[in-house]
């Protein structure tokens, strides 16, 4: 599904090289579900950008189902993001003038994808909004708005799902019940890979790996996560 | 299918941003109203010259005594042209189907207790062809009586009005410079034009002006009426000749004589027209520019508060096209919803012009589809810069941007 090897991203900071991601490789399978954890400035969010074709590596391969992300071009890397790859933002990043359901529509109007109001309601259902769809993001509270970024993440039905730090802007509750539903969605068959640091966050998951200063310090089974 | 739904994006964040829409808009608006008002005084006025001008008719060469590079000597004071030059052009230019000289002056008229002061034109019996006339009542007076130095007068509608009323002028004897003058005819309303009133004269027989009225043995113009305008310069340099043979005038001097014809004028008059007109239109479209750069400073603000909506956008899929396509939609919408309103405002205004000011205004299609177009290709020139900015914004800094 996943298969990272040797990756590595250089960026220059005035004129220093600052190597965030040095020389990596690891496979996800599908059906995983992993956390990946680390300190900030550990290079997670880089190596999310890398897994979501918003950024290309320096050097290394990154083979996503079939594709060779790095020998794509802008458009197929954009199809790849429409279609195979569903985000989901700590801050939800929902459109604030389109009402849930438009929301949740757009990636199918992209993906030119028929009959887009009825799979986007379908998703809606799915992450548990069923009434609500006409409101607007502001008028949505913080667990709902992150519903409808989910159900936008998963309407076109992507082989990946990535969500960076998805409960980093919920209280603990709400939070829990976000990721009772990847829980749920990686129950049904889809891979989801959450970046988070926090350890609650982790703990729904069944693998971690944890990066330290751009390398992969660990990569374990999350229940052997000592808390 | 997605060109439908960018439009929507489009047209939703223009409503969302009313007010900035519309002051956008209104630079459009304003520039497109400007240039469809001013090409529509600029051709109401070119077609009010030219048809004032067709009134003279436009197959017709004037001959006037005088040289026509010399202004400062005034026709009238020339002497040169005789009756003879008339007669000898009408036998020897071929392709021509009438001659007309003429003589004129201010005269006064009466006709029992009413007075009026005309001009009085000395010609001959083709000029009511010549000129473009119709009889009213009666008749013109013939070939005969032009011969035979009759006192008779052919009346125009404005001496009509003046001296008889409602009353028929025909038979009536009317007194000019105290001279009695059987009127035979009166022509029908030609219209006054801007310098002066065709209808405001009276035509008698040219010999009979010549030696009963003036005391002259000049004229002061020769008006040759044209077959076919095809033949026209051929004719012109026929005449040239024949009167430089007659006046005893060498090819390598000046003449004592000018040939000129209504077309010249024409093409001049239209000329400078539509030089106005290109001006007034030239002035209009620097406030249309105005408003493109409107336009896109707006769109720059736009792009720059939508940052964050472009990163997501390029984060579940969009492509490059399909972002730039967005902005391009809502800069020609803008641009379009400008354009319309400024055709109507502009429609409106030289509507206007020409009930308060009694100018003539044409709105012409062309000038409709010129400002149409003008718009939404500025709308597509001065959205494309912001549109592709848009485009290129790195998806990772643009969904950090707050």
């Amino acid at each position: 599904m996943i298969e990272i090897s040797n990756l590595s991203k250089t960026y220059l900071l005035g004129n220093v090289p600052v190597h965030a991601i040095n020389d990596i490789s690891f496979r996800i399978n599908t059906g995983e579900f992993v956390a990946i954890m680390g300190p900030s400035g550990s290079g997670k969010s880089t190596l999310l950008n890398l897994l979501g074709c918003l950024d290309l590596p320096s050097s290394g391969t990154y083979l996503l189902e079939k594709f060779n992300i790095r020998s794509l071009k802008p458009n197929q890397l954009a199809e790849v993001r429409n279609k195979r790859i569903g985000f989901v933002f700590q801050n939800f990043n929902l459109l604030p003038r389109a009402s849930a359901l438009e929301n949740v529509e757009l990636p199918l109007i992209y993906g030119r994808t028929k009959n887009s109001r009825k799979i986007a309601i379908e998703a809606l259902n799915k992450v548990g909004l069923s009434e609500r769809y006409k409101h607007r993001p502001n008028e949505l509270s913080g667990g709902e708005r992150q519903r409808v970024a989910i159900a936008r993440s998963i309407v076109n039905k992507p082989a990946i799902v990535l969500a960076d730090e998805p409960t980093g802007n919920l209280d603990t509750n709400t939070g829990k019940g976000i990721m009772d539903i990847f829980s749920m969605l990686n129950n049904q068959g889809t891979t989801v890979i959450v970046v988070t640091h926090e350890k609650d966050t982790a703990s729904v998951t069944k693998r971690t790996i944890e990066m330290k200063d751009g390398i992969i310090d660990r990569d374990i089974k999350t229940e052997e996560l000592s808390y | 299918m997605l060109l439908l739904d960018l439009f929507k994006m489009a047209l939703r964040s223009l409503i969302a941003n009313t007010m900035r829409t519309f002051l956008t808009a209104l630079g459009m608006i304003i520039g497109v109203a400007s240039v469809i008002s001013m090409i529509s005084i600029g051709e109401g006025a070119r077609q009010q010259t030219l048809s004032t001008i067709e009134k003279f008719g436009t197959n017709i060469i004037t001959i006037k005594p005088g040289r026509k590079k010399n202004r400062h000597v005034s026709s009238d004071t020339v002497k040169t042209l005789k009756l003879s030059d008339a007669e000898a052009l009408e036998k020897n230019i071929p392709l021509i189907s009438g001659v007309a000289a003429q003589a004129y002056r201010s005269a006064q008229l009466k006709y029992g207790s009413k007075n009026t002061n005309t001009t009085v034109r000395g010609t001959g019996e083709k000029y009511l062809k010549i000129a473009n006339f119709n009889i009213d009542r009666g008749r013109f007076f013939s070939k005969e009586e032009v011969r035979s130095v009759r006192k008779v007068a052919v009346v125009g509608s404005t001496v009509v009005k003046n001296l008889f009323g409602a009353m028929n002028p025909i038979g009536k004897e009317i007194k000019v410079d105290g001279n009695n003058y059987l009127v035979i005819g009166s022509t029908q309303q030609k219209g006054a034009l801007s310098w002066f009133d065709p209808d405001d004269q009276i035509f008698i027989p040219v010999t009979t002006a010549q030696k009963r009225l003036f005391g002259i043995h000049h004229i002061q113009s020769i008006d040759v009426q044209v077959i076919n305008m095809d033949d026209l310069e051929e004719i012109k340099k026929d005449i040239d000749l024949l009167l430089r043979i007659r006046h005893g005038i060498h090819e390598s001097e000046d003449s004592d004589f000018h040939v000129q014809n209504s077309s010249q004028w024409l093409n001049s008059w239209g000329d400078a027209a539509k030089t106005f007109t290109y001006l007034l239109g030239g002035i209009a479209a620097i406030s249309l520019l105005v408003g493109g750069i409107g336009i896109m400073n707006i769109m720059l603000v736009s792009i720059t508060e939508r940052t964050k909506e472009i990163g997501i956008r390029i984060a579940i899929g969009a492509k490059k096209r399909e972002i730039m396509e967005q902005f391009l939609i809502e800069s020609v919408l803008i641009s379009f919803i400008g354009g319309g309103l400024g055709i109507l405002l502009g429609i409106l205004i030289s509507r206007t012009v020409s009930k308060i000011g009694g100018w003539e205004t044409i709105v012409s299609t062309q000038s409709i589809m010129l400002a149409f177009g003008f718009s939404v290709g500025i709308g597509i020139f001065f959205g494309f810069y912001p549109a592709r900015k848009a485009a290129n914004l790195n998806p990772i800094d643009a969904l950090r941007y707050e």
